[in-house]
């Protein structure tokens, strides 16, 4: 760890999570739902693209969920109910109060992405960090040059977002590709694993931009698609998932390597990782 | 009117063969067109064709007689559809349905397994060309087989 991080002090109040009201409560899958909060004070934390905050359900327990949008001072997480925190933050009602510290880690680079073709790339529950980036692409649409969205899930009842999936395609901005790994007869699109799409993705391989966030393994196969189409390492982002319990980088559990997911993360340029994820059990 | 060797000189599965080469493939060849909805192959009949497919797709499907057709895998353009030409016992293993208008180029597998017993060198084209086709799907098929968006990963 760098000597300027040991003494670098974290933010004010970044360890006292503060009060926020459930204020909308939607099913996405089976077992995801999407929750709106609202600060009970003051006008909230403005979270960039990319980034977490720790949710704590008081009696229960805290993790790290990522952003999945903002309404003004409101959040927008989309949560699958995993464990016991993330089954009690699914299950909290209308007007439920939650602790909310943050928000917290780096960012997808967008800023460096202008000018660029962007494909980003979501498995499952990874479109919930990426959401937010694709709705600022499609903002500023004109800043970039394609962007491509390739989205792959479970089954057809296992994606996310899908009225948000359909408005994207309509309105034409971005080119959106999704894919399940199976399907029955019912389902029109396309059958087969994500990485697979990114061989016929509209993208300049010389300067082109790739934000993969999903399980793993899928990222890593990812990262070989995009790396055979000529994507360089450093221009590959991955949204890496770690055990964050302090979320300021103090307490050490998110460490990778010589990085602590809390506070290098959990983006990271793949040229960093390289050589962190291919270490077993790291 | 492009010819079926002109569409095999620009399709990335046949990159890199000499023009002879091309010539003695397309000599199997045909252009195909199938209406949305249409029964392109069924698991269990002689495989005796394969198929390059120029436009639309394709569901590749798995039958049980207790549930619903389940949708293996999508084919679209630029994609070989059918291997089992080449391989014994030169059944299909699945079946193959258009799920859009289809054009397809589509070789005859009886006339080339001719060419290939006579032509050792065409035989070790096409074996290698089907051979990395079958190993990039193998390698998606086990990437599904690792059930990547289970209950492991939430952030």
């Amino acid at each position: 760890m760098p000597p300027s991080a040991e003494l670098e002090a974290p933010p004010t109040g970044a360890m006292a999570p503060a009060p926020y009201r459930v204020c909308r409560r939607q099913r996405e899958t089976s077992d995801t739902w999407t929750l709106t909060l609202e600060p009970l004070a003051g006008e909230g934390i403005a979270p960039e693209p990319g980034q977490f905050t720790m949710l704590y359900v008081f009696g229960v327990g805290e993790i790290p969920i990522s952003v999945s949008g903002t309404e003004g001072g409101r959040l927008v997480h989309t949560v699958r109910a995993v464990g016991a925190v993330s089954a009690a933050i699914c299950a909290a009602k209308r007007d439920a109060v939650l602790g909310v510290r943050g928000p917290f880690g780096t960012v997808w680079p967008l800023r460096e992405a202008a000018g660029r073709d962007v494909v980003v790339v979501a498995g499952g529950v990874g479109l919930a960090p990426l959401r937010t980036a694709v709705r600022t692409l499609e903002r500023g649409r004109g800043d970039y040059g394609a962007v491509t969205l390739l989205y792959g899930g479970r089954t057809s009842g296992d994606l996310l977002f899908r009225s948000e999936l359909e408005q994207w395609r309509r309105r034409g901005m971005l080119a959106v590709d999704v894919t399940v790994d199976a399907a029955q007869s019912d389902w029109k699109g396309r059958v087969g694993v994500v990485p697979k799409l990114i061989k016929g993705a509209n993208l300049d391989s010389d300067s082109a931009m790739a934000l993969v966030c999903g399980p793993e393994i899928m990222m890593k196969f990812s990262v070989t698609a995009l790396l055979d189409r000529g994507v360089a390492p450093e221009r590959i982002h991955l949204s890496m998932e770690r055990n964050m319990r302090c979320a300021i980088g103090h307490c050490g559990h998110c460490q990778l390597g010589s990085t602590l997911v809390c506070r290098d993360g959990p983006v990271y340029s793949y040229d960093r990782l390289a050589e962190l994820i291919a270490v077993r059990e790291l | 009117m492009t010819t079926v060797a002109e569409l095999l000189a620009d399709a990335p599965f046949f990159a890199g063969l000499r023009p002879p080469t091309i010539e003695l493939i397309a000599g199997c060849g045909s252009n195909v067109q199938f209406e949305p909805g249409a029964l392109i192959f069924r698991e269990g009949a002689p495989a005796d064709a394969f198929y390059l497919l120029r436009h639309g797709t394709v569901s590749i499907e798995a039958h049980s007689p207790t549930r619903e057709p389940l949708v293996i895998e999508t084919l679209e353009a630029g994609d070989v559809l059918g291997w089992s030409w080449l391989f014994t016992p030169h059944r299909w293993h699945f079946d193959a349905r258009a799920l859009t208008a289809v054009r397809a180029t589509s070789f005859d597998g009886i006339c080339l397994r001719g060419k290939c017993e006579a032509d050792p060198a065409l035989g070790y084209e096409l074996v290698s060309r089907f051979a990395q086709t079958l190993i990039e799907r193998l390698q998606w098929t086990r990437l599904r087989l690792l059930d990547v968006y289970g209950h492991a990963a939430q952030r």
